[in-house]
């Protein structure tokens, strides 16, 4: 059944947002810290766990694979839906700090990606 | 015409689908006669949607009634669902083995951002800490900047400039990702755990991949996810009170 992988990703879903925002109250911080990342070793797991028993067949893993399609579309409805003109209209101190600090965090990927590298 | 503009209301949702399922066709399509696929189409249909964001207000082309449905699709429940069903697709042993240098890339991250906004708006005029922790938690994320800047004490003007300077970061990150990728080595799950946790930004991280290689995705999103939660916790706190020391 569809349902049950859609269930399934609801539960990861709900369970990893629960738990980011446990940690969030823990740190004191008023939001949800990790909720996702939380939800997607949950899911792996899960599913890590459940092909060796050979539970996740066919259609049940439709369902979650259909809203991991989903995303690009998901994606671009986001970029509609930003705030577009007060970004422009911030002035040039946003623009500038907006993107040269961003710069020199892209210049860093390649090194920091060293760490841990086989 | 009326009677359109009521069905379409009343199935925002649907009818956000089916926009959206004609821009991104539309962008295939130039992508691949006027690009010859050397720019995605992903990427042009994402240029679009934010070139679209332009007349509508602050929530973009949803704010004009016969679009409100974007927003439920774009919103954050729907992202962060389809963002955790790429998992399926992520092999749990890459995300292990990148595990430490993820964590190191959010804090270095966290700090390096920081202190570049600060940095930047010091040579522009700003003196005292609090406006120079605002705007530099502002260069963090959009979230990141308001949250510090109302924890602190911020002038209204200081936090607009925080977070327009975080929906520039989610902006640019969305273009340059997948023009700058090949030169800064981001073509496997080890450099994207990384880049998630430098970039932090969830939805310009998110938009980025996609845009770049959609296989990418969830490792960038991985990391990224615990970047804003981590940015609420350090900036108003260590980070500003380190700065109030040293001004």
């Amino acid at each position: 059944m569809t349902i049950y992988g859609v269930a399934l990703l609801a539960f990861c879903f709900l369970v990893g947002k629960l738990m980011g925002t446990l940690l969030g109250v823990l740190l004191g911080v008023n939001g949800d810290v990790g909720g996702v990342g939380f939800a997607m070793v949950l899911l792996m797991s899960i599913n890590l766990y459940l092909k060796d028993k050979n539970w996740v067949k066919g259609e049940s893993k439709q369902g979650i694979l259909f809203w991991s399609k989903m995303y690009l579309p998901v994606i671009v409805a986001m970029a509609a839906t930003q705030n577009v003109n007060a970004a422009m209209s911030g002035g040039s101190i946003a623009i500038i700090v907006g993107i040269v600090a961003t710069a020199v965090c892209f210049l860093l990927v390649p090194i920091i990606a060293k760490i841990g590298k086989k | 015409m009326e009677i359109i503009e009521k069905v379409i209301s009343k199935n925002g949702l649907l009818f956000a689908f089916l926009l959206v399922g004609i821009i991104m066709f539309l962008s295939s399509l130039v992508a691949k006669h006027v690009f010859r696929n050397k720019i995605p189409g992903v990427a042009i249909a994402i240029f679009t949607g934010l070139f679209l964001a332009t007349f509508g207000g602050k929530k973009g082309l949803s704010d004009i009634p016969l679009f409100s449905g974007l927003a439920l699709l774009g919103g954050s429940m729907l992202r962060d669902f389809t963002v955790v069903a790429t998992a399926m697709g992520a092999d749990l042993n890459k995300i292990k083995q990148a595990g430490l240098a993820g964590m190191v890339a959010l804090l270095v991250g966290i700090f390096v951002t920081f202190f570049m906004g600060v940095a930047i708006a010091y040579a522009m005029g700003y003196t005292d800490a609090v406006s120079l922790a605002t705007i530099g938690a502002g260069a963090c994320t959009y979230i990141v900047g308001p949250v510090t800047g109302s924890a602190i004490g911020a002038s209204s003007d200081v936090i607009a400039i925080s977070i327009a300077a975080g929906v520039i970061k989610t902006i640019f990150v969305t273009i340059v990702t997948p023009l700058i990728a090949p030169s800064i080595q981001l073509d496997n799950p080890h450099s994207a755990v990384v880049f998630g946790g430098l970039i932090g930004t969830t939805s310009g991280v998110a938009a980025g991949l996609a845009a770049t290689d959609p296989k990418l995705v969830p490792y960038g999103a991985l990391t990224a996810t615990f970047y804003t939660g981590l940015g609420c916790l350090l900036c108003p706190s260590v980070l500003y009170f380190f700065l109030k020391a040293i001004v």
